[in-house]
């Protein structure tokens, strides 16, 4: 354990306006509401699409499809990393067939939970447009991976830790960035 | 706080700690809602091999593992033999060298003689787990007995549950003793005398003799299936003579106190252990259990093809360096 600093990229107000401004221009790029599907990844993912969700119909008067996915069954890292202690739901409530598939997730590093969500969404339908928003792109891909929209871009290094902090599970709402510390 | 593992092998539910036998329940929920999708696999397993080995006679769990093994994604290879024609031991290690000699992954063994699976795991490297040996074991059954209660109950601690029937020769009877008392429920047994083993009071269960007070204690009945065979070797008189004295009948259900859950590990005896109206009854939770048997072996199978626990903790430090 040595010494790490920690700054704060997002406060509160910060990360309201990050998803005011995503849900808005969610809207924007999937020409409206109606064949739009929010679908949030396990943990925090799904509780920043449930805001977006909540943002979206507060202003278009109209409920948005939310779902969430755990993709822990289409990692590719069981023999390396081994299990997960706990798999989180996966619940997915309309048909994706012909739906604008919006994928929420807190941080986007490597690319590897989005390659796996690409792949689990496959399984559960064949959706006429997939897109991804994170509130924070870390940089460090792995994959030739993009986000469509994004809140929030910082070049964090390998050592560095992006935390995303929801009041849902945190209590709090904060995007932090924790350098030279090993946890 | 570190994630308990399950380490290489399931041999059995004695040498599990209230903890592990909790990951492999906790682990079973998601895997319910993977069998309820239009398409019912993941890729977690993909590219691994499992042969299931079968030395004895089953339907039920072989299929169920299989089931499991498949909506996994794993590749699976059925291996029958029949007891009668096999040198238990001789032929077990030549069984092992020969699937290791393949290169496989994961082995299901079903054996007629107690510590057969053991056997095996010290001489493979390839994971184990016991799909019932002899008298001895039936870890799977007693984890989707225990998932099956948790769901219609809530929680397993405190529950009263009496296992009923042929105690002596029951597997599923010992796996569940050893499970249901670790996560804190308390057990007991009803059953003849003549079905019942020496010294079970040592396991910490209670012995009703007569199945009206097992039924008056009762929270839970897990109702085992009296084996046929035991007649003829003069265990019981009788099989009417069984159901009279200790038949789980709806008129018994009736005079209870509070409402019983009833589970059966399969296959029944309608007109035997069970009355027919209550094994299609409300209080039966019997398919439920076949229905919780394949999520319980996807998740005993994915906890264990993991396989690398050690690994786990550093992966997740790295992983707090951000999610996606």
């Amino acid at each position: 354990m040595s010494a790490s600093s920690r700054t704060t990229l997002l406060d509160a107000s910060g990360v309201r306006d990050a998803l005011d401004r995503l849900s808005r221009r969610i809207v924007e790029l999937a020409g409206g509401t109606d064949e739009l599907v929010l679908v949030g990844i396990q943990r925090r993912g799904s509780d920043l699409a449930e805001r977006i969700a909540g943002l979206i119909e507060a202003r278009e008067g109209r409920p948005i499809p939310l779902g969430v996915m755990d993709i822990t069954l289409y990692r590719d890292d069981l023999q390396t990393i081994g299990p997960r202690p706990v798999i989180g739901e996966t619940r997915l409530p309309v048909e994706l067939d012909h739906k604008w598939v919006m994928i929420v997730d807190d941080v986007l590093y490597t690319g590897r939970t989005v390659r796996a969500a690409l792949d689990q969404l496959a399984d559960f339908g064949r959706p006429a447009r997939i897109g991804l928003t994170v509130l924070v792109d870390r940089g460090g891909r792995e994959l030739p991976i993009q986000a469509d929209l994004t809140g929030l871009s910082v070049d964090a290094t390998p050592a560095d830790r992006v935390e995303v902090l929801v009041s849902e599970v945190d209590g709090r709402d904060a995007v932090e960035l924790v350098q030279g510390g090993t946890k | 706080m570190t994630t308990p593992s399950l380490g290489k092998d399931l041999l059995g539910l004695e040498p599990l700690s209230r903890e592990q036998i909790e990951l492999i329940l906790d682990t079973a929920e998601p895997f319910k809602e993977v069998s309820e999708r239009a398409i019912k696999k993941v890729p977690a397993l993909r590219g691994k091999t499992i042969v299931n080995l079968f030395f004895e006679a089953s339907t039920r769990t072989r299929i169920s593992f299989e089931f499991a093994e498949k909506r996994l994604s794993a590749d699976t290879v059925n291996v029958v033999a029949q007891g009668s024609s096999v040198q238990k031991g001789e032929n077990l290690v030549d069984t092992a060298r020969n699937l290791e000699a393949m290169r496989i992954d994961m082995v299901v063994v079903r054996h007629p003689s107690s510590g057969a699976p053991k056997f095996l795991a010290e001489r493979i490297r390839s994971n184990v787990i016991n799909g019932g040996d002899g008298t001895h074991e039936h870890p799977t059954q007693a984890l989707l007995d225990m998932l099956t209660i948790r769901d219609r109950c809530g929680v397993i601690e405190g529950l009263k549950v009496c296992i009923c029937g042929d105690i002596a020769h029951s597997r599923v009877a010992r796996s569940n003793i050893w499970g249901l008392t670790k996560l804190g429920a308390e057990v007991a047994v009803c059953g003849p005398q003549s079905l019942m083993p020496g010294s079970i009071e040592e396991l910490g269960v209670t012995v009703f003799r007569r199945i009206e007070e097992a039924i008056e204690w009762a929270n839970v009945l897990n109702v085992l299936r009296l084996q046929l065979e035991r007649m003829k070797a003069g265990y019981i008189p009788s099989l009417r003579e069984y159901y009279r004295v200790f038949g789980v009948t709806l008129e018994r259900l009736e005079r209870a106190p509070r409402d019983l859950v009833i589970l059966h590990p399969g296959p029944m005896n309608r007109g035997v252990e069970i009355d027919s109206r209550v094994a299609d009854g409300p209080h039966s939770v019997i398919l439920h259990q076949v229905t919780n048997g394949v999520a319980v072996r996807m998740a005993v199978l994915y906890l264990l093809a993991g396989g690398r626990p050690e690994l786990a903790e550093s992966a997740k430090a790295s992983e707090r360096g951000g999610g996606a």
